[in-house]
């Protein structure tokens, strides 16, 4: 049975009547709201450049939703011709030969200009393999940042311009803030998993898990329970019972932005790339930026922090005549024009160095301070194996375990270390599993 | 009434005015939530009355709907719901009510095999086959598509046994006189037991209205393009985003025109509603 | 049965072959597939398998998240169907006082069934949301901190009101149907006897009501343990720490999110043997039923 009369035959048949047989490209994406709107400008602005192919944003859920949905679809044969996959599900398109078309060769496959060197090295490294190939496109790739509110702090009699560099400075002001009551609570953060665990221990250039986290192939497995991952977590449950840090969900932690902007509490650690939002909703008070906090008493640390954020895949299986528009679009996209302005107007890093420069140029991070915090904090030292990154299969189900524990740690069924080493166990029982069914 | 006692006729008033308002308290507030501006729900506690933007917020959904989170107008997805709706309550009674005929009219080799088969679907709820049953759809090519949306969803037992319930208390009488008159089977059918089984069918088409209308999990995984999407499950994906924040007056305000169609069924076919629902578990 | 019937070798058939068709592609199929997964091992993306036995099932068996996700069904399936009940009931005994405004609490009272649980969900986790929500605000005014995103407790809560407050208008209907058929003589009888309203609920009323009782215990039962996978997903997705992961929302969350695809297909298999069970139980009373 035909599908009867859809709204995509009508943008179809628009279409076709403006720009001739102009091949579809799919692009499934996770990129809600604000960044929903610019996606779909970049689209757009692609599409107008050029009339041979038009590319058709589709937003499919958050991150995990995106990628499963992609999954499902290229099962059923019905995938799209790129997505949008975050970077911790890497290890799973990875090892998925067969499924992706490997970006470098889709470049050299379609005579497209493409070179790796020209990529923040701390963004390429973290999608290339041990060749030295770039596997997928860097698209959105933020770092979290320490976002502050200065009215508060100054309310608490606190510097405004002094934020906390190191966690017992983070502990101090946040005591001062509600003892003051500028504020119920110090700080909240977003992923619990990200910041608070892959980034911590990047930062105090610990490692989260063997050969390199896991860089080195599909026999690495997980070591997060370190002292130093233990001590963290130790404290965020001492800092969440005296009231001083407020725990805003699992994942992305849902409810940090609201407590922020509520000024419920006064500084949050979130992605770099919320930093349209949290603009958009600070308009009540000033809002500071500030570098990740560390412990001083850590060898090494501040490290440089490592990046989140998403690439996108190109999956095979779709007509060669996709592939040379999916790589024009790429060439496109990482254009320092397109690149500067998405950087600008999201907060999300600028992925190459002529997009960092043009910004520069453009005079943006004198009228916009701190908005280069991000990029400082990656590159703060070159990377080590213990800062380029992680690569793990079945990584998304690891970063809802370590929610779950860290959830148990709150709830005080389980200490610091009871709840790290039970990640451990039944992350490398995920991490197994994949390695079995990808031999 | 055994006898009046005043206080307890105060009470019973007192209970089911808090058991209303109970039942009645989230429907209140996306109601209020739909008619406030986005920010009002980033700061503090969630308002108690109404805003002013309800008609920009209705409009705004049922207009062009949020393309950037995946919410194509809110009119086009409640027209994929009503067909989804219509489909599978039709689909439903009609496959049904042959198979109840079948079964109660004829005596056949393997008529308890037949009967045992259509059992078996009673115990194989979507959710419990649900990758598999995703996977044949994809097989079949009906992802993303109308077919794919109804017909998984309509083989139903409690139907048929419905039906089968009803026609054994059908007198015998006129089915030996349709014989006399020479009447075949399926004349019989259209037009005798048809007509007779009006309500019936008018009362199980209600409740499977609002079955189809409230699919979720299906129509989630098996629309992939937002032409296709159900309205139900287009509330979902507008509440998770990432790197920033839910647009809760959009998203109530959907929900409420999401409520609204098999609201109205409820409240206007009240009388067929209670009879479908009671008859289906008998 | 019939005495009457119509003669025909090939009508029958024709009549049963929509329904039977779409059983046997859409329910038998994947649940014959379900069986054959399940002793599969297979990567994400479908490009190598692997035969590996009872593995899935042995893991299954070893799994503490899975023994938990019993233990997690059971207590919200539990709390569903005697929250739904007893509420229901109340609301039931009300109406039945009030013979004058009975319709009118009865339209108020039944409309939530229209509401798709899915969107119950959403205005739930509205009311429930810990930073902007008007419950987690209100306790707090009276000294209560109730937070279901890190506590279990009160995520259990959380969901097992969302998901009753879907179901009260159903067993609503049918305690007042049952209300409705016990005899007016009966009751009167015991009021001459000097019974006061309480004790002739309990001696007369809820006796009587048994046989509705026990068919909303097993139906709603049925619906917790199957029918509340919306409001799971909409809600809590299964947390915190798995508290809220129930068994069907397990399957969903282990075969389309973790890709596991084994592990999800054992589970089915698992949930097939419950549900067939289950149906037995309901039908053997269902028959029973039917009978008097």
């Amino acid at each position: 049975m035909n599908r009867i009369f859809t709204a995509s035959a009508v943008a179809l048949i628009a279409s076709l009547s403006a720009a001739n047989a102009a091949t579809e490209i799919q692009w499934w994406h996770a990129m809600g709201g604000e960044l929903g709107a610019k996606v779909e400008e970049i689209a757009k602005n692609f599409n107008e450049s050029q009339s041979d192919y038009v590319v058709v944003p589709s937003y499919k859920g958050n991150y995990v939703e995106t990628m499963t949905a992609a999954i499902a679809a290229f099962r059923a044969k019905e995938q799209p011709a790129v997505v949008q996959v975050f970077e911790v599900g890497t290890g799973t398109m990875i090892a998925a030969q067969g499924a992706i078309y490997p970006v470098y060769q889709l470049m050299a496959d379609n005579n497209e200009p493409f070179d790796p060197a020209s990529y923040l090295p701390a963004v390429a490294g973290y999608y290339t393999d041990t060749d030295g190939n770039m596997l997928s496109m860097p698209f959105n790739s933020s770092t979290p940042i320490m976002y502050y509110n200065k009215t508060v702090f100054e309310k608490a009699g606190l510097d405004p311009n002094a934020p906390p560099k190191t966690w017992a400075e983070m502990e101090e002001a946040s005591k001062k803030i509600v003892e003051s009551g500028a504020a119920t609570c110090g700080f909240t953060t977003g992923w619990i998993s990200w910041i608070q665990t892959e980034n911590l221990s990047a930062w105090h250039n610990v490692p989260i898990g063997t050969l390199e986290n896991g860089f080195g192939g599909l026999d690495a497995r997980l070591e997060l329970n370190g002292p130093v991952q233990v001590k963290h977590w130790g404290n965020m449950k001492k800092w969440a019972d005296e009231g001083l840090y407020k725990y805003a969900g699992p994942l992305g932690g849902d409810n940090a932005p609201p407590m922020f902007y509520s000024q419920e509490c006064a500084m949050m650690m979130n992605s770099s790339g919320s930093r349209a939002a949290v603009v958009e909703n600070s308009k009540d008070f000033e809002l500071g930026y500030a570098m990740l906090p560390y412990y001083d008493d850590v060898e090494g640390a501040p490290q440089n922090s490592i990046i989140g954020g998403a690439t996108l895949w190109v999956l095979q299986g779709r007509p060669a005549e996709e592939y040379a528009g999916v790589a024009k679009f790429f060439t496109y996209l990482s254009s320092p024009e397109v690149q500067a302005d998405w950087h600008q107007v999201t907060g999300y890093l600028p992925i190459t160095t002529a997009a960092y420069e043009l910004s520069q140029e453009q005079g943006y991070y004198e009228a916009n301070p701190g908005a280069d915090t991000a990029i400082k904090q990656i590159n703060l030292n070159p990377p080590t194996p213990n800062s380029k990154g992680l690569r793990f299969g079945n990584y998304v189900q690891v970063r809802t375990i370590i929610d779950e524990e860290f959830e148990a740690l709150l709830g005080g069924s389980k200490d610091a270390q009871g709840a790290l080493d039970a990640v451990v166990e039944r992350g490398n029982k995920l991490i197994e599993e994949f390695q079995a069914q990808n031999q | 009434m055994v006898e009046n006692r005043p206080f307890l006729n105060f009470l019973a008033h007192l209970v089911l005015i808090l058991g209303v308002v109970v039942v009645a308290l989230p429907v209140w507030i996306a109601l209020v939530a739909s008619t406030r501006a986005s920010n009002d729900f980033l700061q503090g506690v969630v308002p108690m009355w109404f805003g002013t933007h309800g008609p920009e917020n209705y409009a705004r959904m049922l207009g062009q709907g949020i393309s950037t989170s995946g919410m194509p107008p809110v009119g086009w997805m409640m027209v994929n719901s009503l067909i989804m709706a219509l489909g599978i309550s039709f689909g439903k009674i009609a496959i049904s009510i042959t198979s109840a005929f079948a079964i109660v009219y004829f005596r056949f080799p393997f008529r308890m095999v037949a009967f045992w088969i259509i059992f078996a679907t009673l115990m194989l709820p979507v959710e419990v086959r649900i990758v598999p049953t995703f996977k044949v759809v994809a097989d079949l090519g009906m992802l993303n598509s109308y077919p794919g949306l109804i017909i998984p969803l309509i083989a139903s037992a409690t139907a048929t046994f419905l039906f089968r319930q009803v026609f054994l208390t059908m007198p015998d009488e006129l089915t030996e006189a349709a014989r006399i008159d020479g009447a075949g089977p399926m004349k019989f059918f259209r037009d005798i037991l048809l007509p007779l089984s009006r309500t019936n069918i008018a009362a199980l088409f209600v409740i499977m209205f609002i079955y189809g209308w409230n699919q979720y999990l299906w129509p989630l995984l098996i629309t992939t393009g937002s032409d296709m999407y159900t309205v139900v499950a287009g509330i979902k994906r507008m509440t998770t985003v990432a790197d920033t924040d839910p647009q809760w007056n959009y998203i109530m305000a959907t929900a409420v025109m999401a409520m609204l169609p098999p609201l109205l069924v409820v409240i206007f076919m009240q009388r067929l509603f209670v009879k479908g629902l009671v008859e289906t578990e008998k | 049965m019939k005495r009457a019937l119509f003669h025909n070798k090939f009508l029958p058939w024709l009549l049963l072959a929509p329904q039977l068709i779409v059983t046997a592609i859409f329910f038998l199929w994947p649940a014959a597939q379900a069986i054959r997964q399940s002793f599969l091992r297979e990567d994400a993306f479908g490009l190598r398998s692997q035969f590996v036995g009872l593995a899935n099932y042995r893991a299954l068996w070893g799994s503490s998240e899975y023994l938990n996700s019993f233990k997690v069904t059971l207590i919200f399936t539990v709390s569903v169907t005697v929250l739904t009940m007893v509420f229901a009931l109340l609301m039931a005994v009300a109406v039945d006082r009030l013979v004058r405004s009975e319709k009118v609490y009865t339209t108020l009272l039944i409309w939530p069934y229209a509401v798709a649980p899915a969107v119950a969900g959403v205005l739930w986790w509205f009311i429930f949301n810990p930073s902007i929500g008007i419950l987690p605000y209100v306790l707090s005014q009276i000294g209560i901190s109730f937070n279901w995103i890190y506590d279990k407790t009160d995520a259990m809560i959380f969901v097992v009101i969302a998901s009753a407050w879907s179901r009260i208008s159903y067993s609503f209907l049918f305690f007042v149907a049952g209300l409705q058929s016990i005899p007016g003589s009966l009751r009167e009888a015991a009021a001459i006897d000097g019974a006061g309203p309480v004790k002739r609920f309990f001696t007369i009323t809820l006796p009587l009501l048994s046989p509705t009782t026990f068919f909303l215990l097993v139906v709603n039962l049925v619906y917790a343990m199957f029918e509340t996978f919306a409001v799971i997903d909409a809600t809590t997705l299964g947390g915190p720490a798995q508290s809220t992961n129930i068994l069907v929302y397990k399957v969903y969350q282990d075969g389309f999110v973790g890709q596991n695809l084994g592990s999800s297909a054992a589970q089915s298999v698992v949930l097939m043997v419950i549900v067939i069970a289950l149906t037995v139980i309901q039908f053997r009373f269902i028959e029973k039923r039917v009978a008097y």
